[in-house]
């Protein structure tokens, strides 16, 4: 048994390091394949009866785009309000994208193709099966893997002609600055509310453009700060909303076409601002809704001189490292699921233990307390679901359900039947706990850990979402 | 007067997951005009059905909530003291932070 787990482990570590040397290997045939089609296409000119003295490429090209250049960007020349102006502006841009996610895999996309010179990609995260759904940047190959490396691949298997830098690390106060201070515009794609506090701070500290879009559900927002005297993130909102009123994609759920719209928009922004072409979204916001289709675009206000990042006493760069943003927000900059312990030990059981119980037949009732619509994508067998928000209003339920259940093991010893509680990721169950033990369920206990533990630990074939 | 109120970002979860609402204010205790004030708290007296803190805070909305009349942030129009008129229409948006 243990040899053959020590194989596995050898052949996952060898895979790793093959594919590892594949992605070099095919990244450096792009840069030669891209080197090789310039040098024909310069002798072409040569061959097609050009003498080098009057050859295009040394005389006429003011604008700095090649030949290569010319042909793979055609079609922006060709728009007349675009044309070589936009393209060379574009070219000699670089821009950041914070966040490889929902928003970042359309907006890198579209700016590797579109030839932005130089492109950051700033995320720490790994690629997961639940992300595919919307980060279509990345695919099943990379599962596991850094995201900045996979969207890299991914930037230069579109545009092997620009640079692209990664950085595969978590942006914080000690790195931002100088992170940020390499690039001309930065495009927020991130998912939490003191990353986007702190990224706005940090563009409004080294006076960067910030691309700012957001989706959640069925709708998403964007809008430009801190570009050319307009507003800042903190001008809209000076104080932090309560954690409660910010909603994660991993527990709300997002249409993934939502943020692929949003984050295609924050390219588009991103591109009018580094060729200077056209009236960037700022002093405005853009407000999507999907379902039913319909785009808002509403004039927001005005930089107030008592803004605490861009207003009179501005923000300066040391202040800006000794910023708490997890304090300030009171979330955390990573998105890591929360872990609340809110009951004593006595009062929780873990997955393994409640599946002994389930084994010896013990009376009992399991209350899962999720949203209707979480239970029917899967639940635990004879599980009762009464959503949390609608406990107090059925109460009786879980009575009789007790009730029932004591009737039906009369010939045992008379003992109660035990009452457990189960959620999604535990948090949930500890709050329904807490609940019944004020309402005289004294027995109710949560099951650790929830429906994830289960899977986790009890049955691997237990789906999680 | 006939208003138009929109719901977004999360906020229309308050009011039983509708996101407009066409409705009849009037002025409150004999006044001339309405202003946003007194619509706030009609507001969450008629029409937010729970949380009521997910709103409110105070006389105003919570922190993280845009107002907009007519397509222009109320900050520009004077916030609570903005005057209301017949067809106006108000939006009232959480702003999102996922991606």
């Amino acid at each position: 048994m243990d040899s053959n787990g020590d194989d596995v482990s050898r052949i996952l570590g060898e895979l790793e390091t093959l594919k590892g040397t594949k992605t070099d290997i095919e990244n450096r045939i792009l840069l030669l394949e891209t080197q090789l089609r310039e040098l024909n296409s310069q002798n072409d000119t040569v061959l097609n009866g050009y003498s080098q003295s009057i050859s295009a490429v040394d005389s006429c090209f003011a604008h700095g785009l090649s030949p290569d250049a010319i042909y793979r960007y055609s079609r922006h020349l060709l728009l007349p309000s675009f044309g070589v102006t936009g393209q060379s502006n574009l070219l000699k841009s670089s821009i950041l994208v914070v966040g490889a996610g929902g928003l970042g895999s359309p907006a890198l996309l579209y700016l590797a193709a579109c030839g932005v010179g130089r492109l950051g990609i700033v995320d720490h995260d790994v690629v997961e099966l639940n992300n595919m759904h919307r980060q279509v940047i990345h695919t099943e190959a990379y599962i596991g893997q850094p995201k900045a490396k996979s969207a890299a691949a991914a930037c230069r298997s579109i545009n092997s002609t620009i640079q692209i830098s990664e950085h595969q690390e978590a942006l914080c106060t000690s790195n931002a600055l100088e992170i940020l201070s390499q690039y001309d515009i930065v495009v927020d794609a991130t998912d939490n509310a003191p990353s986007r506090y702190m990224i706005n701070d940090c563009c409004v500290v080294l006076g960067k453009p910030l691309v700012s879009g957001a989706a959640l559900g069925v709708e998403g927002q964007l809008t430009v700060y801190n570009y050319n005297g307009g507003p800042c993130y903190r001008c809209l909102f000076p104080t932090p909303p309560p954690t409660t009123a910010c909603q994660r994609c991993a527990d709300s759920g997002v249409l993934g076409v939502v943020p692929g719209i949003i984050g295609c928009l924050q390219a588009l922004e991103a591109i009018k601002i580094a060729s200077a072409v056209g009236e960037p979204l700022s002093g405005r916001m853009l407000l999507f809704d999907a379902l039913s289709a319909r785009i808002r675009i509403v004039k927001i206000r005005g930089r107030p001189s008592q803004c605490e990042a861009c207003g009179e006493n501005a923000l300066s760069q040391q202040q800006f490292r000794e910023f708490d943003y997890e304090k300030f927000t009171q979330s955390p900059l990573s998105t890591a699921p929360l872990k609340l312990n809110l009951i004593p030990e006595d009062s929780r059981i873990s997955s393994k233990e409640y599946k002994e119980k389930v084994l010896n037949r013990e009376a009992h009732v399991l209350v899962d307390v999720r949203p209707v619509h979480h239970f029917s994508i899967v639940s635990l067998p004879k599980s009762l679901n009464i959503p949390l928000s609608s406990l107090e209003a059925r109460l009786p339920e879980i009575s009789s359900a007790l009730k029932q259940e004591e009737e039906c093991n009369m010939n045992d010893f008379g003992v109660g039947a035990s009452l457990y509680l189960v959620c999604r990721r535990g948090n949930d169950s500890q709050r329904a706990v807490q609940y019944l033990h004020k309402m005289g369920f004294g027995s109710a206990r949560d099951i650790i850990g929830g429906l994830t533990s289960w899977a986790q630990d009890v049955d691997p074939n237990f789906p999680i979402y | 007067m006939q208003l138009t109120l929109e719901f977004g970002g999360g906020l229309e979860l308050l009011c039983e997951s509708v996101k407009i609402h066409n409705v009849n204010v009037e002025p409150q205790n004999g006044a001339d005009k309405l202003i946003m004030k007194d619509l706030l708290a009609w507001v969450r007296t008629n029409l937010i059905k729970e949380r009521p803190e997910m709103f409110m805070k105070g006389d105003s909305v919570r922190p993280g909530v845009l107002v907009i009349v007519n397509d222009c942030d109320w900050e520009l129009s004077g916030q609570l003291d903005t005057p209301l008129e017949e067809k106006d229409v108000v939006v009232f948006i959480s702003t999102l932070h996922g991606g």
